[in-house]
């Protein structure tokens, strides 16, 4: 029991009209083994989507049930927060404490932990996203932009979530930095087979680490597959207006010009260069 | 002519953190569109602050549109200069998003019927037209960004410097963004693009990379792609095409037309 949304909505209220930011989305997410990718246009509905899935928002109408508690008004909502660790969009915005050590610490001695505990926590938790116990004395603000993430990043971690959910964590890093950052939550995927949900804008992100996509547009779940499924069918890419992962996009051009007619799914390099051979 | 001229710039924030920059020399012509790029930590965003006067150099010399850059006169500086920021979140100053790209117009004094002209236009241009009315809070990352984008476009100065000012948007929004600056450089405007965006990058007319605050590349897209041992030693990654170009040659797969077409490629994505 992960995640269920049983033909949820939430509608903004605004000075003149309601607008819906969700529409009648149905879905469910496992509590391990999955990473998702979310995506569609700004404005689409998916930061929305999210915020449902940790309670930060209640729906308007339609159901929210998160390991098992029902996200509804007057309900205890800390242990769904517990369990669903939201990484926001620029999270190292957020850091405030004097040293990293504090700030990972704030989350579990929220949630109740004694300091000890808390203590225990930062250390464990900084070595997972690649910083080492060094960091832990340093002010959050002297570090760079990637490596502040990462401290917030474990903050969250700390608090040893089942399901993280990240908006858009690679925006603003560098190609590498992405690159690192992307192992980095494919590495809580795997090791500690953790659902991870990323929102993202990023189609070279779905096509390369997710195992499932789900397309949002103009309020509503459109799409819930594989990459493969998505990508591979040409008029759901037209009717979502999604870009194609980068390698695909090289041989459509190729198929082009060559009026050839090689499979186009390819997400890598050594796909794509396979595909190549037969021209 | 040169409409920026820097010359030996060099600047810290602390000593023990050590020069951020070393030594640039960078002269940049009116009319021309340059993407500055590098890691994050190269020294790109501190460049940006440094030419329009919010960050103070510690040696070297900055000379816009004939000014040098010097203390107490940053404000006519920035009368030729607009500069939008990557975070919109830390950029609003209006209640709703016609006062917030209002709000640059405003300190220039211009008359009313200028004002909305000028407003109308550019919230179009970015495709934000019907949410003039709206709280900038109530809207996403990627609309905020465009508001923020439309102010500085609404200031009609000489010189615009976008630092990661498209990060936020999807795709499409990125290349309507782009498509509007490119329409605004045909217009004699001067374009430095702070980016990680390769793909933004082939666009322009010229690419600068900073890697540790020195100029490591400085050429037309063309040239400075093919560098990469420097790009990638910069923290940033191979263009697509030339890595597929890589693997044929590691393969030793020979085809003429194929090498050819990916060439060519490189260059629009």
């Amino acid at each position: 029991m992960g995640i269920k949304f049983d033909n949820v909505s939430f509608e903004y209220p605004t000075v003149n009209e309601k607008v819906f930011a969700i529409k009648d989305i149905n879905l469910s997410i496992k509590p391990e083994g999955e990473l998702i990718a979310i995506v569609g246009h700004t404005g689409s509905g998916k930061s929305t989507m999210i915020q449902h899935m940790n309670a930060l928002l209640l729906p308007s109408n339609g159901d929210v049930d998160v390991f098992g508690h029902k996200v509804v008004k007057g309900e205890k909502l800390t242990p769904i927060r517990k369990r669903v660790g939201m990484v926001f969009q620029f999270p190292e915005y957020q850091l405030f404490e004097e040293t990293v050590e504090k700030d990972i610490m704030f989350g579990p001695l929220n949630f109740g932990l004694t300091k000890e505990e808390a203590k225990e926590k930062a250390e464990e938790v900084i070595s997972i996203v690649g910083l080492d116990e060094s960091f832990l004395p340093r002010s959050p603000f002297n570090l760079s932009g990637g490596q502040m993430r990462r401290v917030a990043i474990a903050g969250i971690l700390a608090m040893e979530p089942d399901i993280l959910i990240l908006d858009e964590p690679t925006v603003g890093l560098d190609p590498q930095g992405q690159i690192e950052m992307m192992e980095l939550f494919l590495s809580i995927h795997e090791k500690y087979n953790k659902t991870v949900i990323l929102v993202t804008h990023n189609m070279d992100v779905v096509s390369e680490y997710a195992n499932r996509v789900i397309v949002m547009k103009k309020a509503r779940l459109v799409f819930d597959g594989s990459p493969v499924d998505l990508f591979g069918n040409e008029k759901l890419v037209r009717d979502y207006d999604l870009d194609l992962p980068k390698y695909m996009k090289i041989m459509k051009v190729l198929n082009d010009k060559f009026d050839s007619k090689l499979d186009e799914t390819v997400f890598n390099l050594e796909d794509l260069v396979t595909e190549l051979k037969k021209l | 002519m040169n409409i920026i001229e820097i010359k030996d710039l060099s600047f810290l924030y602390s000593e023990e953190e050590g020069l951020v920059l070393r030594d640039i020399n960078l002269n940049i012509e009116k009319g021309e569109w340059v993407a500055i790029l590098g890691h994050n930590g190269s020294g790109k965003s501190t460049l940006s602050k440094l030419i329009v006067g919010l960050l103070e150099k510690k040696s070297g010399s900055i000379i816009v549109n004939e000014k040098e850059l010097c203390v107490g006169n940053e404000y006519e500086i920035r009368e030729s200069i607009s500069i939008v920021f990557q975070n919109p979140d830390n950029q609003f100053v209006g209640a709703t998003v016609k006062d917030d790209i209002a709000f640059g117009l405003e300190n220039q004094l211009l008359t009313r019927e200028e004002m909305i002209k000028r407003i109308d236009y550019y919230s179009k241009k970015v495709n934000m037209h019907g949410f003039l009315n709206k709280e900038p809070h109530n809207l996403s990352g990627g609309e905020k960004q465009r508001v923020a984008i439309a102010g500085a476009l609404a200031m009609d100065t000489e010189i615009i410097i976008l630092d990661e000012a498209t990060s936020m948007l999807d795709p499409r929004g990125k290349s309507e963004v782009i498509e509007t600056i490119k329409s605004l450089q045909d217009g004699d405007k001067t374009i430095i693009t702070i980016t990680h965006e390769l793909s933004e990058a082939v666009l322009c007319d010229r690419v600068i990379v900073l890697n540790k605050g020195r100029i490591v590349l400085d050429g037309a897209p063309k040239e400075v792609f093919k560098e990469r041992e420097l790009i990638v030693e910069a923290g940033l990654d191979i263009l697509p095409t030339l890595k597929v170009l890589d693997k044929l040659e590691e393969e030793n797969i020979d085809n003429d037309k194929l090498k050819e077409i990916l060439w060519e490629l490189s260059l629009t994505m």
